[in-house]
């Protein structure tokens, strides 16, 4: 592995030195270099595959996580049933009692690409599992957006850095976090579909081409029926336009381009039910009418312009149409916002732009950990060199301005925001980030080949190759003149070989070590130093399965809901499509009551089982004693019964004898800590002894009175209990 | 000839004895016949066998057979093999502080669990073990051991007993399913310990309160104190009907049950009538008879829904679909199933809260049946029926149903009022190719 991946960030030079084949001695340079580049680009393609199948190695081929079980689920479903079922689907096991139409809720993109995936391979006559082909869809992506990384690069500088960006974006692990075998979810054809809209656009700004404008359309199509992220597209490209219109670079491909792409995509897009008529009626597309609108101003005014021949007149008219059509414009979008016609921006869209908005007003936004601002060390973990190259590809993008690298700018420079913005969105940058890191890397190579080749042979006709690279080219006869040029030359060149080596082995390793592992299967270092698997997520939902009523309801928190319906196929009450507060309220309430008030609300939502994550045998961190904070935020938001404070002593969540009195109580740490404080869990320490916190537990003396423990997996990582019927004689 | 007759007469009895003492299941208590048929009867003093022979009689003549044992017999047990020797349990045995064989008070809590009946008398000496199992079924008694029920305004009039312990009392719960058809016109005559009820306990009621100038204390000592049990807190008699519909009566006077009570005559302190005979015999039988599930015994079966116009269960409904629910209902008579009559069966499309109650409409032939439209709200709901009358078991049935949205093809394909906006588009698509045409070649 190490060795291909060192294959790929190395761009092949322009003009190759004689390779030892006799039959390419034979070909033309420009025949070499094609092939060159097709077998890299062959190398890499399968590289990108690769390097996402360690999680299987390493584990087995399962779906990972909890939205991919989710996908996985309907899936399933719209292999069996077909796509008019899955359209119609209403789903009864989810958000008990109120249930869920599927079909009008999900991005089903993913689902109808792993599906004709499905049956293009039934239609071949392989006899693959439906599973299969959901683990494999994200790899299969990855490779794809590898391609399109490669022709976007070239649109946008040239080829060479084209062949880096797909060699980058194939192992970059702000990528493979999200596309590694196994983690089926829209994240994984949305990055294609998002990198593939914005070359087709580009291209189709670049060439003022209607079919690459309707190509890119149907990319946009694409991208929204597989992901919300699509808003992005729709607010960058509108942002793009007012940008180039501001710096006055209005073009008539331009005008084709956009308005093209925004009339077909816009109407492609409400042919997703998810969608629906959010084009037209949202806040946060709103952007890109206005700009749809302002485009058919400025072609008015440059026709009149045409017509009138008088500046004097023309600045006139200039006036009285701008302040009529922004008057017109604004009056509008006021009335629309007045009736509500048009919908104020979510507080998803807000969460965005101000990082800190949800945890002000959304705590169900900001008690996802990956919607948290990113650290800088994750940054540095999923980027690696790009983010020293990001800044020095900026540079030589605004050296070489142009419509499509002034896109590339702000593609990279939106996206980097929102990536320190929310941990999850670093995946949306990678693309840009890989991109004009590359140009970075591309560029520079470049001049430091030819510094070194002029030198040895100044007299090679290598210049008329250069000259293409006008500044470059000028600098480098500037340069002439220093001293040890070449000697230093090529050691920045075997610097930068270095570097791009070490990013190859650091994205291998973070991959092999870190984005691989399915978090339903945990893997934990022994005593002895052995693997240990903890694989008590499938032995407590198998046990759901298979010793629960069919139509048993379980609580849990709603992280599980997805794994419980997709695995343990049972019943609901919230799950990790979060669309209604109140109930996930109220379950985070029950989860934070005493056991008598719990009692009444799962007798209401009836509930049979509940469900609860432990860590605290095996030091397993993200368990829900840990989340309980967020559940009593989230209940108390709500239900002002339930008051964060009283959780707490002096301002401090603690599990030990100095918890709060109403912590020690509640129902989540009873059955957490059930039957706990009998357990000796480490050598030396007392009984009770809380792995995940460190603490000696508070409360070792629990007694269930409306529950009964039912099952709890062989580590204590899932506990299952029984809610009892109520008392017979009372 | 002769001799072989009177022989066979005698052994006719004992052979039905013996049979009585085996198991039968055929005909025990069973879903389809409610009545109990073999009770245990525990006594604490053998010779409540000749002095309480009326009840028993009257139970015997009813068709129940009778265990009769004494409480402490070592080789009492309720069940064996994971079976239930017996259908109902009668204590009337106040004063036993341990039980024989394998019966203990978790023994006969599990037997009321399981669904059976109970009947539990107590009197002064009562001991802690009864006061127990009274407890768990939401009773209290009295806990000064030797405080009686006194009454100075509703004792019953007697020559020798002047301190008022003798209770003369018709205040009755009000229900033709407890205490049968026919009134009870004579005062009921107690004596004995009060109770309270548990104002936690929702099942508990009370079948014969105290009258309001009652209360508990010594007889034979001088008040001193307030008494802590006083006026109509204090229950002669209570019942209570568990979630499983078992049957339990709990009264603080064992000799209302005994022949001198329910021989006697009554005339209560302040009336001109005097009764010859005392309302305890009717009382007795008749809330045994509903104990004993002769009686207020419901059942319901063939619960059926579909859609107006069709005849099978759908397994999910459509909003605003037309459905049909219909259950049958009957009732125990203590031999076979009558029809229940009532109107007031009330039915509820339940998700969270009630959607739609509907009162059931019956042809009398026990049939209840109603129609409605699903409401214009998709969720997962119930068919619900809780009918809970006083007296009788309680009915509550439930039954799931989805409720899905329209489908994408259920809508009306062409809208009328929308035909203008049919009409501009394809005419501005006419137009436009025309302008096109025109626009290219005409030059």
């Amino acid at each position: 592995m190490g060795a291909k991946a060192e294959n790929g960030p190395k761009p092949p030079p322009p003009v190759s030195s004689p390779p030892p084949l006799k039959a390419l001695v034979k070909l033309k340079t420009k025949q070499q270099e094609l092939l060159i580049r097709a077998a890299a680009l062959a190398l890499i393609y399968v590289l990108a595959f690769a390097i996402r199948l360690f999680s299987v190695l390493r584990y087995e081929s399962m779906i990972h996580e909890f939205d991919p079980y989710f996908n996985y689920r309907t899936t399933l479903f719209l292999t069996r049933n077909g796509f008019y079922e899955f359209w119609n689907w209403f789903d009864s096991e989810s958000w008990y009692p109120l249930g869920r139409i599927i079909g009008g809720t999900l991005y089903p993109g993913l689902m109808v690409t792993a599906a004709l995936i499905y049956r293009a391979l039934r239609f071949l006559t392989f006899a693959v599992h439906i599973r299969e082909v959901c683990v494999l869809t994200a790899p299969f992506f990855a490779s794809n957006t590898t391609l399109v990384a490669y022709f976007f690069g070239k649109e946008i500088w040239d080829a060479g850095a084209g062949l880096v960006a797909a060699a980058l974006i194939a192992i970059c692990p702000g990528y493979i976090s999200r596309s590694v075998a196994g983690s089926y979810d829209n994240e994984g054809v949305a990055i294609f579909a998002l990198l593939f809209t914005f070359y087709l656009f580009v291209k189709a700004v670049n060439t003022g081409s209607l079919s690459w404008s309707l190509a890119s359309a149907f990319g946009y199509f694409y991208m929204v029926s597989a992901w919300g992220g699509y808003v992005f597209i729709i607010n960058l490209i509108p942002l793009y336009v007012l940008v180039l219109l501001v710096t006055g670079r209005y073009s008539m491909r331009l005008y084709v381009a956009y308005n093209c792409m925004y009339v077909l995509g816009m109407m492609l897009a409400m042919q997703i039910r998810f969608v629906g008529f959010q084009h037209v009626q949202s806040g946060e597309h709103m952007a890109a009418m206005g700009v749809f609108f302002l485009m058919q101003v400025f072609y008015f005014l440059y026709w009149v312009k045409g017509m009138l021949n008088d500046t004097k007149l023309f600045q006139s008219f200039l006036q009285i149409t701008l302040t009529c059509a922004i008057g017109v414009g604004t009056l509008a979008l006021g009335i629309g916002m007045a009736s509500g016609y048009i919908s104020p921006w979510t507080g998803r869209f807000y969460s965005l732009l101000d990082p800190t908005y949800a945890k002000d007003h959304i705590p169900i936004i900001a008690s996802v950990s990956e919607h948290q601002p990113t650290a800088w060390s994750s940054f540095m973990f999923d980027f690696h060199i790009l983010l020293i190259l990001f800044p020095a590809g900026l540079y030589f993008c605004f050296k070489r301005l142009s419509d499509a690298t002034i896109f590339i700018v702000m593609y990279g420079l939106t996206s980097m925001y929102f990536a320190s913005v929310m941990v999850r969105l670093i995946l949306v940058a990678a693309p840009a980030v890989c991109l004009i890191s590359a140009i970075a890397i591309s560029a520079t190579i470049k001049n430091l080949t030819t510094l070194i080749r002029k030198k040895s042979k100044a007299a090679l006709t290598v210049s008329s190759k250069a000259t293409s690279n006008l500044k470059a080219s000028a600098k480098a006869l500037l340069d002439q003149s220093l001293p040890f040029q070449r000697n230093g030359a090529i050691a920045v060149l075997v610097g930068a070989f270095y570097l791009l080596s070490r990013y190859a082995i650091h994205c291998t390793w973070v991959t092999s070590e870190a984005y691989s592992s399915p978090s339903i299967v945990l893997a934990a270092r022994g005593a002895h130093g052995g693997r240990v698997i903890f694989d008590d997520y499938r032995e407590a939902y198998y046990w759901l399965r298979q010793n629960t009523p069919p139509d048993a309801k379980v609580m849990s928190w709603w992280d599980y809901g997805y794994q419980i319906t997709a695995m343990g196929n049972r019943t609901v009450i919230v799950d990790n499509n979060t669309w209604n507060n109140t109930h996930i309220a109220t379950v985070g309430r029950a989860m934070s009551s005493y056991e008598h008030e719990a009692y009444e609300i799962m007798q209401s939502l009836d509930v049979d089982y509940v469900l609860v994550v432990f860590g605290g045998l095996t030091g397993y961190s993200s368990d829900d004693i840990n989340k309980f904070l967020w559940m009593v935020r989230i209940g108390g938001g709500v239900f002002p019964v339930i008051k964060e404070p009283d959780y707490l002593v002096n301002g401090e969540y603690r599990v030990d004898k100095g918890a709060a009195p109403k912590m020690l109580n509640c129902l989540m740490y009873k059955l957490s800590y059930y039957r706990f404080g009998e357990v000796t869990t480490e050598y030396g320490k007392p009984t009770g002894y809380d792995r995940a916190r460190g603490v000696e537990i508070g409360n070792k003396d629990i007694k269930l009175e409306y529950l009964e423990e039912a099952f709890t997996t062989s580590n204590w990582i899932i506990r299952i209990y029984k809610v009892k019927p109520p008392k017979n004689r009372w | 000839m002769a001799k072989l007759a009177l022989l066979l007469l005698f052994a006719l009895p004992l052979l039905l004895s013996l049979t009585s003492l085996l198991p039968l299941p055929c005909n025990a208590f069973s879903v389809d016949r409610p009545t109990d048929r073999r009770l245990l009867v525990l006594v604490d003093d053998l010779a409540i066998r000749s002095s309480h022979s009326r009840f028993f009689s009257s139970l015997q003549a009813r068709g129940y057979d009778l265990d009769l044992r004494h409480a402490d017999d070592p080789g009492l047990a309720l069940r064996r093999y994971g079976q239930y020797l017996y259908d109902g349990l009668i204590l009337f045995s106040p004063s036993v502080q341990r039980f024989g064989g394998s019966l203990d008070l978790a023994a006969v809590l599990d037997f009321v669990d399981a669904g059976h009946d109970l009947i539990l008398a107590a009197d002064s000496s009562t001991s802690d073990l009864i006061r127990e199992i009274a407890t768990e079924c939401g009773v209290d008694f009295d806990e000064d051991p030797a405080a009686m029920v006194i009454d100075h305004t509703s004792y019953a009039v007697s020559e020798t007993e002047g301190d008022h312990t003798l209770i003369a009392s018709d205040d009755f719960i009000k229900s033709d399913v407890i205490l049968g058809d026919k009134k009870i016109e004579a005062p009921v005559l107690f004596r004995g310990i009060g109770h309270s009820l548990n104002t936690a306990n929702s099942l508990v009621l009370k079948v014969l309160p105290a009258s309001p100038a009652a209360y508990s204390a010594n007889p034979l000592m001088k008040l001193s104190s307030p008494p802590s049990l006083t006026g109509s807190a204090i229950s002669l008699v209570s019942i209570v009907q568990a979630r499983n519909n078992a049957r339990i009566l709990i009264t603080g006077s064992l000799d209302m049950f005994s022949n001198r009570f329910l021989k006697s005559g009554v005339q209560k302190a302040g009336r001109s009538i005097k009764h010859e005979k005392s309302g305890n015999e009717q009382f007795v039988t008749e809330i045994s008879k509903w104990v004993f599930h002769e009686r207020g015994h419901l059942k319901a079966v063939n619960v059926h829904h579909h859609k107006v116009g069709e005849t099978n269960e759908p397994s999910i409904y459509r909003i605003n679909d037309d459905l049909e629910y219909s259950v049958e209902i009957y009732e125990w008579s203590g031999s076979s199933w009558e029809p229940y009559v009532a109107d007031d069966v009330q039915v509820q499309f339940y998700m969270m809260s009630p959607y739609v109650l509907k009162t059931l409409s019956t042809d009398h032939k026990g049939l209840y049946s109603t129609s409605f439209k699903v409401p214009d709200v998709y969720g997962v709901f119930q068919f619900k029926v809780e009918h809970q009358k006083l007296g009788y078991t309680s009915l509550s049935l439930s039954k799931q149903i989805p409720v899905r949205p329209f489908r994408h093809n259920e809508y009306e394909r062409f809208i009328t009022t929308a035909f203008p906006y049919y009409g501009a588009s394809f005419s501005t698509m006419v137009a436009f190719f025309i302008f096109s045409i025109v626009y290219l070649y005409n030059k």
